[in-house]
């Protein structure tokens, strides 16, 4: 039995406003752009989330237990889904009811904490875990991180908070000449289970899929199923991971994805070998396979697949440091609308933005971009995070000069039940010539 | 007396001390004659941010045709894509652009190709743009034509020819300030032959009369020196205000470019960041080496001190001379510099470049060498932590402000055409 396991990435950050300059630094103005943020909200969710959300409880209700999917959905996106678009949490909460969803844990914000502060890390996949819950009522079992990161650490750090899986991308230089559709254990791991991108067929739907230049355009459900079915006796699980925004967003509706969709179960379902499964299901019915070694950091993307899409260009390394620096800081005033902030900025996306990788991946990078360079993705975030350093600043002082006049009304309380004790006891002494020198 | 004038730029038009300049002295002279016509090559859909293209176009907005912004000045626009500050490479680049945008809409409109309306070559737009100002010299009965920086003195000679009346050419900037030594011999050239050509030639500083002679060969008796003024601040313009912030200010202000030394500049701020923490700079300004300055300044880890603002139009630059502690000039080589002057009128000391020609105006002021990175931190560290001397310089800026007028500079002018009229 082979299993088709599909996983879906919906992330919406916090865009922060082009027209926040230097200037505005210090002016305690909003340095998020809302107006921009509900567009996009509003635009994505009626023409990707909406309409996929429909099509999948059309599928399930078809195909009763038999389709079954997984969704990994950012703390970021379901604030602003709260916000701008709640029916997008009431289609989601239709879809968990269903009982053929699995919801993922990732960390809140989306963010690259794993790789500056480990204590910061787990409290954002904490938070995560019980927004998860409070939503849809499951605790999330299985981890994924921030565009598919991963590497042995983190393995062992998530194994540790009791997950049961994490997934990662199927990159070569680590696979070697292993598959990635069987399951595998991290090399340092005992319990945890590995799964496995297979990007090949995951970017045919998510990046080609409309590309007419390509070979296989026009792709039909038929012949993606019959890609899939061809790997009948070399496969445990087919794990097709992708954004969610591949339906009618990336890919648009016009391109047929809808159709292709609609069609994809049925195809692959008429091999009866086949059955979708979700993340927590493969687990469960597929055994480790062999141990993978992935001491560096691996993701989905870019061609390189790794970090350097967020991390390692001098703008992006600078802002980065400057902004886990201020994590003892921001901490330190327990207000939770300034810890919020911090973690919104932490957003992988503000870093993605700062990319200057203009060769292959350029298009990719411009696409996803709302700034027209990566220089002033830099400068608008550094404008934004220097605000809120000074307002850290300014909330430290004025707490500081609040606990000091505190004291110092305790005391002059003090000095006053003292002194009265002593006017009581001795009458007060005569104002002499030097005492009024003072 | 009618003063036919050629610039590039114009307010609101501005990206530069040039179109200021040309402002500051057609105003007072438009007092001093009877009248003064302003020509100057549309510029709308052309200009941009450059690299950082964080200017919002409609900033940009210049109608068509005729257009005048003051009573006292007409001032003529024709279409063409020059631009200040254009090198031949950017123009280059400009132009492939220009092109691409075209065929696109042409395609887009009906599949025609491209045709060719730009001219391929720089130079044939300045003569270009010399062809139809001669016939705005055709408007009136000039009595003497003033040309602006090298774009214009094709046009400046061809008014002459029609007219037959007698060239001023007016030297902001020569080619040597702008590309240093890898300078573009067309232009060079552009510059010669208007200088031989002009009757007097107005050099905006000494330092510019000296590269004028040794390096064009230009006769000195011919060359006058007339230093640029600066127009009182506008009284919408706050003189002080208060910065949302505690540290100290230093500015840069100006294009990003390799003439404006930039890099000395955050070299400095580097050193001085080291000696003291109270303090931030703010680069503010757009050009070519805006990228590798961001990069440089964040490999310096400079990120929480360190600020861009890319393009400042007028209200963000008032604001920011108001809000400034100390106003720094690197310039490499500058023929004049207006916007120490202008950071003065806000009382910001300022520190400038011994490779610029307002320094030949300031006598209380700190003179450096551009490339002195240790004496520019330096002197930032003590202007800052002396109050006395922040106090001694500012006071000593309004001096020097006080004998500096374009009342002045123009009345020099006026005089410079009785000798020629």
């Amino acid at each position: 039995m082979v299993a088709v396991s599909f996983y879906f990435q919906v992330h919406q950050p916090y865009r922060l406003h082009r027209g926040f300059d230097f200037f505005a630094i210090g002016s305690g103005r909003n340095y998020e752009d809302d107006q921009q943020n509900q567009d996009i909200l509003r635009k994505v969710a009626e023409k990707c989330y909406l309409p996929t959300n429909e099509l999948m409880k059309k599928l399930i209700k078809r195909y009763g237990s038999d389709f079954r999917v997984a969704y990994c959905i950012s703390g970021t996106a379901l604030d602003q889904f709260k916000t701008h678009a709640p029916e997008v949490i009431t289609s989601f909460q239709e879809l968990a009811e269903t009982g053929c969803v699995e919801f993922l844990a990732e960390s809140y914000y989306h963010s690259l904490a794993f790789l500056f502060s480990k204590t910061e890390f787990v409290k954002q996949v904490q938070q995560h875990k019980k927004l998860i819950k409070d939503l849809f009522g499951k605790t999330p079992k299985v981890f994924r991180y921030t565009e598919l990161i991963y590497n042995n650490d983190l393995a062992a750090q998530v194994e540790s908070m009791g997950f049961k899986g994490i997934l990662a991308e199927g990159v070569e230089r680590y696979l070697d000449w292993r598959s990635p559709n069987y399951v595998y254990q991290p090399v340092n791991c005992d319990k945890i289970a590995l799964l496995l991108k297979n990007y090949r067929l995951s970017d045919d739907i998510a990046f080609r899929f409309s590309n007419q230049g390509w070979s296989e355009w026009p792709l039909t459900a038929e012949k993606y199923a019959s890609w899939l079915h061809r790997l009948e006796k070399d496969a445990d699980v087919i794990n097709l991971f992708m954004d969610y925004e591949t339906f009618g967003e990336h890919q648009w509706s016009d391109s047929g994805i809808f159709a292709f969709l609609e069609h994809l179960p049925e195809q692959i379902l008429s091999n009866k070998n086949f059955a979708f499964k979700t993340p927590s299901e493969v687990i469960r019915s597929c055994k480790p396979v062999g141990r993978v070694d992935v001491p560096e950091f691996t993701s989905w993307a870019d061609t390189e697949r790794d970090t350097s899409a967020w991390l390692g260009n001098h703008i992006q390394d600078a802002a980065a440091h400057q902004l886990y620096a201020m994590e003892k800081k921001v901490l330190s005033t327990k207000d939770e609308g300034l810890i919020e902030a911090w973690r919104k900025l932490q957003s992988s996306d503000h870093f993605y933005y700062m990319c200057i990788k203009w060769l292959s991946d350029g298009e990719v990078h411009r696409y996803f971009n709302p700034y027209h360079t990566p220089y002033e993705a830099f400068i608008c975030f550094s404008n934004a995070m220097n605000e809120l350093d000074r307002a850290i600043d300014k909330y430290l002082s004025l707490r500081k000069a609040d606990a000091t006049e505190q004291k110092r009304k305790r005391r002059r309380k003090k000095e006053v039940a003292v002194g009265s004790r002593n006017i009581a006891a001795v009458p007060a002494p005569p104002l002499s010539a030097s005492s009024l020198d003072k | 007396m009618k003063v036919l004038m050629f610039g590039w730029e114009y307010p609101p038009l501005i990206t530069g001390g040039l179109g200021t300049a040309c402002y500051g002295l057609s105003q007072s002279l438009s007092r001093l004659v009877e009248k003064v016509t302003f020509v100057l090559p549309r510029i709308k859909g052309t200009v941009d941010g450059g690299i950082l293209d964080i200017v919002d176009a409609s900033d940009f907005e210049l109608p068509p045709g005729r257009e005048s912004y003051d009573e006292q000045v007409e001032v003529v626009t024709i279409q063409s894509r020059l631009r200040p500050y254009l090198t031949h490479d950017e123009y280059q680049r400009e132009l492939g652009k220009a092109i691409k945008t075209r065929q696109t809409k042409r395609r887009e409109s009906g599949g025609l190709s491209f045709s060719g309306d730009y001219d391929d070559d720089l130079q044939r737009e300045v003569y270009r743009y010399a062809e139809v100002a001669g016939d705005i010299a055709r408007l009136d009965d000039y009595d003497v034509i003033h040309a602006h920086d090298w774009m214009t003195f094709p046009a400046g000679i061809k008014a002459k020819q029609i007219l037959k009346k007698p060239l001023v050419v007016h030297v902001h900037a020569l080619e040597y300030d702008r590309a240093g030594d890898s300078v573009h011999q067309g232009i060079v050239e552009i510059e010669k032959q208007g200088m031989q050509q002009a009757d007097k030639v107005i050099a905006v500083s000494e330092r510019t009369r000296d590269l004028i002679v040794r390096k064009y060969g230009i006769d000195a008796s011919k060359v006058e020196i007339i230093h640029n003024g600066v127009l009182p601040l506008l009284n919408h313009h706050q003189k002080r205000r208060a910065k949302p912030f505690d540290e100290k200010l230093v500015v840069f202000l100006g294009r990003v470019t390799m003439q404006k030394g930039p890099e000395f500049f955050l070299e400095a701020a580097y050193q001085v960041y080291r000696k003291m923490k109270n303090v931030r700079f703010v680069m503010a300004g757009h050009g070519d080496l805006l990228p590798s300055m961001i990069m440089k300044m964040a490999q310096m880890k400079l990120t929480d001190r360190f600020h861009f603002t890319g393009f400042v139009g007028e209200e963000k630059r008032n604001q920011l001379l108001s809000m400034a502690d100390l106003f720094v000039l690197t310039s490499i080589s500058e023929p004049f510099g207006i916007t120490p002057l202008e950071a003065l009128q806000h009382d910001v000391p300022v520190i400038v470049s011994k490779q610029s020609g307002v320094a030949e105006v300031l006598r209380h002021t700190i003179k450096v060498d551009f490339w002195d990175v240790r004496k520019i931190s330096d002197a930032i560290i003590n202007i800052l932590q002396s109050e006395a001397l922040t106090k001694q310089l500012v006071e000593g800026g309004r001096l020097d402000l006080e004998a500096i007028s374009w009342e002045k500079g123009a009345q020099k002018v006026v005089n410079l055409y009785r000798e020629i009229v």
